[in-house]
């Protein structure tokens, strides 16, 4: 691959702040998602659920739904063939699992999928699913990580302790003796809720088989275009070319879509086996109790300091509670594994170990969501700080700028075997604290009215992103993601199409994607035109997910625009006989750089499909190119700086100012920048203060509608302004780096320091989320509040 | 998330609408703008066999005066309420327009009726707090022909009241204007249903309160007067009120509900400062 | 199942008559039988706003609303707002202030907004604000779609017929 110093393009398309061409249509309401599809013979699906978290299943009897009028079929475990899906890693601490695609045999969390009801419309399945009749024997359900396994059958036979997933990356045979001789050691547990990402998209799938071309045709919501159709192919007994997977616009996806469910492959075996189309919406019941979580973890951890505040080794045990299965494809390791291997963020860590283990229990399976481990491990490495800070009397800014990697360091390698480009970690710190002060923060925070108190949050740290096959394949998935490969094709009229596997849930792909290509082939990006989304029009590639997709298969973009940029100019050379090194593509023209004289690149697309008669002999005819990437991940950075309030009269917690420093290299289109930190923040403050997907102590889910899992409004979101940095990544042509996940990331972490700074005159501390007013009441233990407000 | 199915039928008069209810019998129930009922069958939770619309009974969406009273048809949206503010109509009634702006979200409060939400009774509702705050009186129609209930009758328990299924809530006349009042609830979000919330008015004379309410919604299966809170204060006056007494009453006369280790005395210390909150909030209207 | 009612719905100014069952709600007849799929459905019990449409020209949500319940009403959708092929205003400075991003959410709140701006021509942005917290909106944080109400609600009340 090219060096990115050595290929930077002139930029006039990128960096602008363009208006995205995807908003046309999602505006006029021309937008299509799954649901929206039409198709006037397909079939509605509702599933039978289990009622119960853990048991064994008995019997089904289907008699009674299937007398109902407009009930097509019913189909259980048993008539789809047992099919099931296994995540899998090549790796001795790991146990390998299946997951039914119906349950059989035993269900193992509420709402876990027992049989499939196909009728004339979604109305009349319902009744049926009521009709069903499902005789189960309960078992005792395991619940939080701490949860007793009961002598009875466990919830894996693979896994009789329920340990799923047993890692020890990173050991450190002296660590113990430089803890025991380290002036300071903090020693805290943190604790972070169950999570849901809540795409305001539920999933859905519309399957068909089409005879004519011998292939299920899948519609489905999802981030991984080709991890699905590999799914659904192995799943079914079919091979690759026969399930063709289209994803439309997808509403919203933050992880929750970077899997496959088992729904929508029942979906396509049940289009199969029935011979007819066969659609289903997720509502938002299903979607809330039945379908992916994550984030439940715990982190026990011991950090020596020096008498300076200088980390002198750090010893963490994790526990991610994982639910009941392992995901298709990146399994139950997921949470585990980035937890282990990314702890050290922006710190400079002599010494480290770690365990981290996956540890079932019977709730939904947990899979990847927006920032996976990174906003638990940020905010433990920032909670560790703030207390070293209390405990050896220094400024909370200062012992950070002590820790943090400094320029002169990169490359820096740390004890978990990280390699980190050049990233502007320091100066992200400074600029934030700076502006803090600037902005009167200080003496904001003295301000709060009787009965109120107010607190500063500060937290730097690190996303990594992108992640190429080198990277990935230390995990030792059997599928390992990494590579992309983009096409480029400009036809007659000049446009220009371009194909990627990447998948955008929103991301804004088709307008960063073509500001890349247009600077490099001097059109104008309007004039190109992104497709994703079908396995039959793209390349395989890995979907979107973890910061790649601008990265990778922006990265793989430039490199096929290059390419075709050499074509045009090689054509224009010749027309304008001309050496081609003469060339300059810009405004839409090819222009002789010394002469001036030009030909419009709409010509050169005419003549070389109407008439290529009038060109030389060539290997290649049309106008085509394509290119990869495969970087092996990189760094961005950021410091997120938060002002808040707690209302001592209520516990509720009000963020009043929110500040960022970003960095995530080049910037292709600010506006899709901000957009991203704004929206993850947003996503990161529910999770510290209002989001959690709670169970009973029978496994009994307590948030399933929006009344009860706290999606935060409008009037939830503090103000947020951003700052830029702008550290270019050397791993693509383009500098750019992943940026998705950084404010999701970051809020926990800024929060839980804001109210621990607010908490410090009361002796109180805080070390899970989300905190909630009755928590912080019962913490605060506060006399009832004696001035007026 | 579909609701079963059922039978519809639309009255467009009173009587109409009450023939269809005896014919209909026990399961059929009575429709108006449906914001707390339709969810609940959306979830099939709530699965009536028939539902009687009654919003198109022109004669129940209606506000006036009546000496007084304040006369509200039972059909009558939050959101004319909220933008009814006009002093000969709601003068000692003003508190209902501000209680309006705190029920869900302008959606909601197009569509969903002042009745509606008496009769489904939850007990951080706003209007089951001002019905209990201002006296109300609520007049059913049925097969008995017509009858009236206090508000301090009207609530039976959590979502339960005192009219039969086959009466029709057709308007609630607000009896004891106060000039002086303020509402204050405390929702984990903007627009969610109140994990505790006080209302409080009062009248001033001679710089003394006089007819003093003070109701508590949220915290117990029903909302309830803090009468000893309102004895407190009766006849305090303007400059030595004692509100920290009064929020400590109001607390401490409570029974709070609690599905989770904490919440009762969590929702005690809510009523406490809400208490506080409210009757300053209520003396500052005075300044106003 | 209960027998079908026929209901008359004016949509976007078209008349159109329909038989539907009774549990039908007014979202799904306007995507299913209608085939106005730009309403979205996002949760069903009326809390995400997703479904928000103008009904006798206040919003409402039409997961909260039987179809027979709206027989006889006009209803005003996304697909009728850029009636004659250009965004209007609004729609133009919700992408002009990146108020949108998987776009799902969006119609919801476009509605919401087109309501409220036709009642409350001069909000402050603290209205504004409250009044967009009736919607979820899951990407975007939302400041940009307040910006953008509150450009519109300027541009608009400064352009005003005196």
């Amino acid at each position: 691959m090219a060096t990115a110093s050595s290929a930077r393009q002139s930029q006039q398309w990128v960096g602008q702040p363009l208006q995205r061409r995807e908003d046309s249509r999602f505006l006029r309401g021309t937008g299509r998602y799954t649901d929206d599809v039409p198709h006037a013979f397909a079939l509605h699906v509702a599933f039978v659920r289990s009622p119960i978290a853990f048991g064994v299943i008995r019997s089904i009897e289907v008699t009674r739904a299937l007398e109902i009028p407009g009930v097509v079929a019913v189909l259980t475990s048993a008539d789809l063939g047992h099919p099931s899906l296994t995540g899998f890693l090549d790796r001795d601490e790991f146990v390998t699992t299946s997951m039914p695609i119906l349950a059989h045999e035993r269900v193992r969390f509420v709402g876990e999928p027992i049989a499939i009801v196909v009728a004339t419309d979604r109305y009349i399945a319902e009744d049926a699913v009521e009709a069903v009749a499902c005789e189960i024997d309960e078992l005792t359900a395991i619940v939080t990580m701490d949860d007793q396994v009961p002598s009875q059958i466990p919830i894996h036979d693979a896994a009789p302790d329920g340990v799923l997933v047993d890692l020890r990356m990173f050991t450190d045979d002296e660590l113990e003796g430089v803890l025991a001789a380290s002036p300071l050691v903090v020693d805290e547990t943190f604790r972070s809720g169950r999570l849901q990402a809540a795409p305001m998209e539920g999933r859905g799938a519309l399957a068909e088989w089409i005879d004519r071309d011998d292939q299920l045709v899948v519609t489905v919501s999802t981030q991984l275009p080709h991890q699905v159709r590999t799914g659904i192919a192995q799943a079914l007994g079919l091979v690759e070319r026969q399930v063709r997977v289209i994803v439309p616009d997808v509403g919203g996806g933050f992880g929750f879509k970077a899997v496959l469910g088992r729904e929508e492959v029942a979906v396509a075996a049940a289009a199969r086996i029935l011979g007819r189309p066969v659609r289903w919406a997720e509502d938002r019941l299903e979607s809330l109790t039945a379908s992916f979580q994550g984030r439940e973890q715990e982190y026990t951890v011991r950090a020596g300091f020096t008498e300076d505040g200088v980390l002198t080794g750090l010893a963490a045990d994790i526990r991610c509670n994982v639910g009941a299965y392992s995901a298709f494809p990146f399994t139950c390791g997921l949470e585990p594994i980035m937890a282990a291997t990314e702890f050290l963020g922006v710190y400079k860590v002599p010494r480290y170990a770690s365990r981290s283990r996956g540890i079932a229990s019977n709730k939904p399976p947990s899979n990847a969501y927006r920032g996976v481990s990174r906003p638990q491990i940020v905010m433990v490495m920032e909670g560790l700080m703030d207390r070293a800070a209390d405990r050896l009397g220094i400024d909370r800014v200062e012992i950070r700028r002590r820790n943090t990697i400094r320029p002169e360091d990169f490359p820096y390698t740390g004890p978990n075997g990280i390699t980190y480009e050049p990233g502007s970690y320091l100066e992200a710190l400074e600029l934030c604290a700076a502006q803090v002060q600037q902005l009167g923060w200080w003496q904001r925070r003295e301000e709060a009215a009787p009965g109120f108190i107010r607190g500063i949050g500060i937290a730097n740290f690190s996303e990594r992103n992108a992640y190429g096959t080198a990277t990935m394949g230390l995990r030792r998935m059997p599928m390992t993601p990494g590579f992309e490969v983009a096409h480029l094709t400009m036809d007659a009229s000049g446009d220009v199409t371009l194909t990627s596997g990447t998948c955008s849930a929103g991301q804004g792909h088709e307008t960063t994607f073509a500001q890349i290509v247009a600077d490099r082939l001097g059109i104008a990006p309007d004039r190109i035109k992104l497709r994703q989304g079908d396995t039959d029009l793209t390349s395989f590639g890995w979907g979107t997910f973890a910061g790649r997709s601008l990265v990778i298969g922006g990265g793989a973009a430039a490199v096929a625009a290059r390419k075709l940029a050499t074509q045009l100019k090689e054509v224009a050379a010749y027309l304008l006989s001309v050496s081609a090194d003469d060339i300059e593509l810009s405004n839409g023209n090819a222009t002789v750089r010394v002469s001036g004289e030009s030909m419009s690149i709409d010509d050169i697309a005419k003549t070389v499909h109407f008439r290529s008669h009038l060109l030389p002999a060539r290997e290649e005819y049309l106008l085509e190119s394509h290119g990869s990437a495969d970087p092996s991940g990189m760094f961005s950075n950021g410091c997120h700086a938060a002002l808040v309030e707690i209302d001592a009269g209520t516990g509720a917690v009000c963020v009043l100012d929110y500040l960022v420093v970003e960095d995530c290299g080049v910037i292709v289109n600010p506006l899709v920048v901000d957009g991203q930190v704004r929206g993850g923040i947003a996503q990161g403050i529910g999770s510290t203060l209002y989001e959690e997907a709670e169970y009973s102590s029978d496994g009994q889910p307590l948030a399933g509608s929006f009344m009860s899992y706290l999606v935060p409004t409008a009037a939830e979101m503090p103000p947020i302004a951003i700052h830029h940095l702008e550290t270019p990544c050397y791993q693509t042509e383009t500098g750019v780096k992943g940026m998705g996940e950084a404010g999701t990331i970051g809020a926990p972490a800024v929060i839980l320091s804001a109210l621990n700074d607010a908490l410090r005159s009361r002796g109180a501390w805080l070390e899970h989320v989300p905190v909630t007013p009755a928590d912080m009441q019962q913490l605060l233990a506060l006399p009832i509040e004696t001035e007026s407000s | 998330m579909k609701p079963a199915s059922f039978e519809y039928h639309r009255a467009t008069t009173v009587s109409e609408a009450l023939t269809f209810v005896n014919e209909l019998g026990e399961d059929a129930k009575f429709i108006a703008g449906g914001q707390s009922l339709v969810p609940m069958m959306n979830f099939r939770l709530a699965r009536p066999t028939a539902l009687i619309d009654i919003m198109h009974i022109p004669k129940l969406n209606s506000i006036y005066r009546d000496g007084d009273s304040l006369i509200v048809g039972a059909l009558t949206r939050h959101r004319t309420l909220e933008l009814t503010t006009d002093a000969s109509v709601v003068e000692g009634f003003a508190l209902l327009s501000s209680a309006a702006r705190w029920i869900g979200h302008t959606p909601i409060r197009t569509r969903g009726t002042i009745g509606g939400s008496l009769v489904h009774a939850d007990a951080s509702a706003e209007w089951c707090m001002m019905a209990r705050l201002f006296d109300a009186q609520m007049t059913l129609e049925g097969p008995r022909g017509r009858r009236t209930v206090s508000s301090g009758d009207w609530f039976q328990g959590m979502f339960s009241t005192a009219a039969d299924f086959n009466e029709l809530l057709v308007e609630i006349q607000f009896i004891s204007p106060r000039r002086y009042g303020a509402l204050a609830e405390f929702a984990r979000r903007h627009g969610d249903f109140a994990l505790a919330a006080v209302a409080v008015a009062f009248d001033v004379v001679d710089d003394r309160l006089c007819n003093v309410g003070i109701v508590i919604g949220g915290v117990e299966g029903i909302p309830v007067r803090a009468s000893e809170a309102e004895t407190l204060l009766e006849g305090a006056s303007l400059g030595a009120v004692d509100v920290e007494g009064a929020a400590r009453s109001a607390a401490a006369g409570v029974e709070p509900m609690e599905s989770e280790p904490g919440e009762a005395a969590y929702r005690r210390h809510l009523v406490d400062t809400l208490t506080r909150r409210a009757i300053h909030d209520a003396l500052a209207t005075r300044v106003q | 199942m209960s027998e079908s009612c026929e209901i008359t719905l004016t949509v976007n100014g078209v008349r159109h008559q329909v038989s539907v069952e009774p549990r039908r709600t007014l979202a799904d007849v306007l995507r299913i039988d209608l085939g106005l799929t730009g309403t979205h459905v996002g949760c069903e019990h009326g809390i995400c706003g997703a479904c928000t449409v103008l009904m006798d020209d206040q919003p409402v949500r039409a997961c909260l609303v039987f179809g027979v319940q709206a027989d006889g009403s006009s209803i005003r959708t996304v697909e009728g707002l850029a009636a004659n092929g250009e965004l209007t205003d609004l729609q133009q400075a919700f992408s002009r202030h990146h108020a949108l991003q998987c776009g799902f959410c969006t119609p919801g709140f476009l509605m919401l907004a087109e309501g409220y701006l036709a009642e409350t021509p001069a909000p402050d942005r603290v209205a504004v604000r409250e009044m967009v917290s009736a919607n979820l909106c899951r990407c975007t944080g939302y400041q940009g779609i307040v910006d953008a109400i509150v450009d519109v609600a300027e541009q608009r009340f400064h352009e005003r017929p005196i």
